[in-house]
């Protein structure tokens, strides 16, 4: 450093390494400012503490009769939770993964021992409108599940997609059985 | 006019652009070899600051709107909420809150600097004048955002100052009615006093724009108040003056951050805490610190319609104070009655601030009196008859001259030459 001092000191060219690492080092040094300003602004529209704590319901599911579906809100969504018949089961139980669009197990997507008992977001996969299939007066396609009134796509009872366009089966949100008759969701 | 720009940037994506809106050349014109006087001092900070101030108030405020709910109902609990669930609402709510106050802090003495270097003048009249434009709708978005919290003091401010416009003869009332969309200070009021709110800083830009504009055709004043005579009397102004007001701005965000991490609701009223009451008016209402001195002033005329006249006529009197102030000398350097008076004028407007924040009663009444009696003095009577009386001393030839020759001219101390500005 004193050398560089020393011949700037005798004018000659000035040492154009030490200028550029100065400026580096201001503009870095600007950039982590402004950064860390953005950051709080950018994260209050992030959700805040009381939204948060109303991230979770809990849901009777006795009143829910077999072969019909209720819709519970959660985080401002609606799920789906649905009382299947054992013929329902069966038939979901028995699609062969290679028929399936978005390949996943029934078994994967109810809790065991619950087999009656699917929950899932009730927000096609496709553009995010609710489908129907509700109430067994409902349109329910051609698989039994739900039938997305705006693009048609179709839903089995197992909530995965056989009919586009929507590209996934309908999401099992985070969820569990608190007894038999009682789930808390998210 | 018409015709594409001859642009002199290199890089082929800048010229392309240049060529057809030539705001690089403006840029670099305006704010990179804009020639400014080579002797400012920390003073000449405050311009850029206060841009710098309402660029912040902007921003934390379009934060601050996307959680307010400006409604009587909700507009308490939805800054409570700010203040407690939403990630840094804290921050966000306490930059805006004392945003205010340093706004006003800042423009204040960015005033004083215009009154002590008598930057009001010849050529600069439009200038301050639409400076003092810019003060007057500063106040107004203070005074709404100040409603916007709906606490007692918001309500009861907003009903004492939408009642000044009562003590107008004849149409008063009518107006007041208007300006309330109701009977009282309520709902209506509260929502558009928020539209005004977010609507106004981008008024106050658009004039700051102006003012920018105005500035940039008289180019600035400096302590010496003497125009600039050749190159060696200014610098461009980056990197000088950029890097200059980088130091102000460390300085002024350092106080800006003690407030807010140390002291935020130093400069508030507890009373605000409660939510507003339209039946209860707390003991004791003040304004904000920075509207205390118009206060007093509003409140030593014993008369409703006398007061606010003269209220309003304090600002009014700024606009006229290029033609009030007859000396054709700026700089309070070169004018030492001026210059002593000044000072007695500040103090006198720091006693109005103290004394409209003390109860009306007793001696403060008197004090009020007195302070107002004297604001009016110094621009109508002093300011007058100063510029003829007063002997100013002999200003200096130049900036890059700063000490004078002796009479006979001989040659000047080599310190005093600017030899290296050649460069430029």
């Amino acid at each position: 450093m004193s050398a560089t001092a020393h011949v700037q000191g005798d004018g000659h060219a000035p040492d154009h390494s030490k200028r550029d690492f100065l400026k580096l080092v201001a503009a870095s040094g600007a950039a982590i400012g402004v950064g860390s300003l953005a950051w709080p602004l950018i994260d209050s529209m992030n959700p805040s503490g009381d939204v948060l704590a109303l991230s979770s319901v809990e849901f009777d599911l006795a009143p829910v009769p077999l072969g019909q579906a209720v819709t519970v809100v959660w985080r401002g969504k609606p799920v789906f939770v649905r009382h299947r018949t054992p013929d329902e089961i069966k038939t979901a139980e028995a699609v062969k993964l290679s028929e399936l669009g978005d390949p996943q197990l029934d078994s994967d997507r109810v809790k065991a021992g619950h087999e009656q008992w699917l929950v899932v977001v009730g927000i096609c996969t496709h553009l995010g409108c609710v489908p129907l299939g509700n109430k067994s007066t409902d349109p329910r396609g051609d698989f039994g599940g739900w039938f997305c009134p705006c693009h048609g796509s179709q839903y089995d009872v197992s909530g995965r997609m056989r009919h586009g366009p929507a590209p996934a089966n309908l999401a099992v949100p985070p969820y569990a059985f608190m007894s038999d008759t009682r789930i808390k969701i998210g | 006019m018409v015709g594409l720009h001859k642009s002199e940037f290199k890089n082929p994506v800048i010229n392309w652009v240049d060529t057809r809106l030539p705001l690089f050349t403006m840029m670099t014109k305006e704010y990179g070899v804009f020639p400014t006087p080579k002797n400012f001092n920390y003073f000449w900070n405050f311009g850029a600051l206060a841009m710098i101030n309402l660029m912040i108030m902007i921003v934390t405020g379009i934060f601050l709107a996307m959680n307010y709910n400006a409604s009587t109902a909700g507009a308490f609990d939805s800054v409570e909420r700010i203040v407690r669930d939403v990630n840094y609402g804290w921050l966000l709510r306490y930059v805006h809150a004392n945003g205010a106050s340093m706004f006003f802090i800042v423009v204040y003495i960015h005033m004083f600097r215009g009154l002590y270097y008598g930057s009001y003048k010849k050529p600069r009249e439009l200038l301050w004048m639409i400076g003092v434009v810019i003060l007057l709708l500063m106040m107004a978005t203070a005074f709404m955002g100040y409603v916007l919290p709906w606490g007692q003091m918001s309500y009861w401010g907003a009903t004492v100052i939408t009642n000044l416009f009562s003590a107008i003869p004849v149409v008063g009332d009518y107006i007041v009615t208007l300006l309330w969309g109701g009977f009282s200070v309520d709902n209506p009021t509260l929502n558009r006093f928020f539209s005004l709110h977010y609507l106004m800083p981008f008024v106050i830009t658009g004039v700051v724009f102006l003012h920018v504009v105005a500035l940039h055709i008289t180019g600035s004043n400096n302590p010496l108040g003497i125009e600039p005579k050749s190159s060696q009397d200014t610098l461009p102004f980056h990197p000088y003056y950029t890097i200059k007001d980088s130091v102000g701005m460390c300085v002024y965000l350092m106080v800006f951050a003690a407030l807010v991490f140390f002291a935020p609701d130093y400069l508030g009223h507890a009373d605000n805490y409660t939510p507003a009451n339209p039946l209860v008016t707390p003991a004791h209402i003040v304004p904000e610190w920075y509207f205390l001195p118009f206060y007093a002033i509003l409140r030593s005329v014993p008369s409703k319609l006398g007061g606010v006249i003269m209220m309003f006529g304090s600002i009014a009197i700024l606009f006229v104070l290029p033609w009030l102030d007859t000396s054709p000398v700026r700089s309070a350097k070169f004018r030492p009655i001026y210059r002593q008076l000044l000072y007695v004028f500040v103090v006198v407007c720091i006693t109005l601030g103290v004394a409209g924040g003390k109860p009306p009663e007793g001696i403060w009444v008197v004090i009020g009196r007195v302070c107002t009696a004297y604001y009016f003095l110094h621009f109508l009577v002093i300011l007058p008859l100063l510029g003829k009386l007063e002997k100013p001393l002999p200003l200096p030839e130049s900036i890059a001259n700063p000490v004078l020759t002796p009479i006979g001219g001989g040659p000047l101390p080599g310190g005093a030459m600017a030899k290296p500005m050649e460069k430029m």
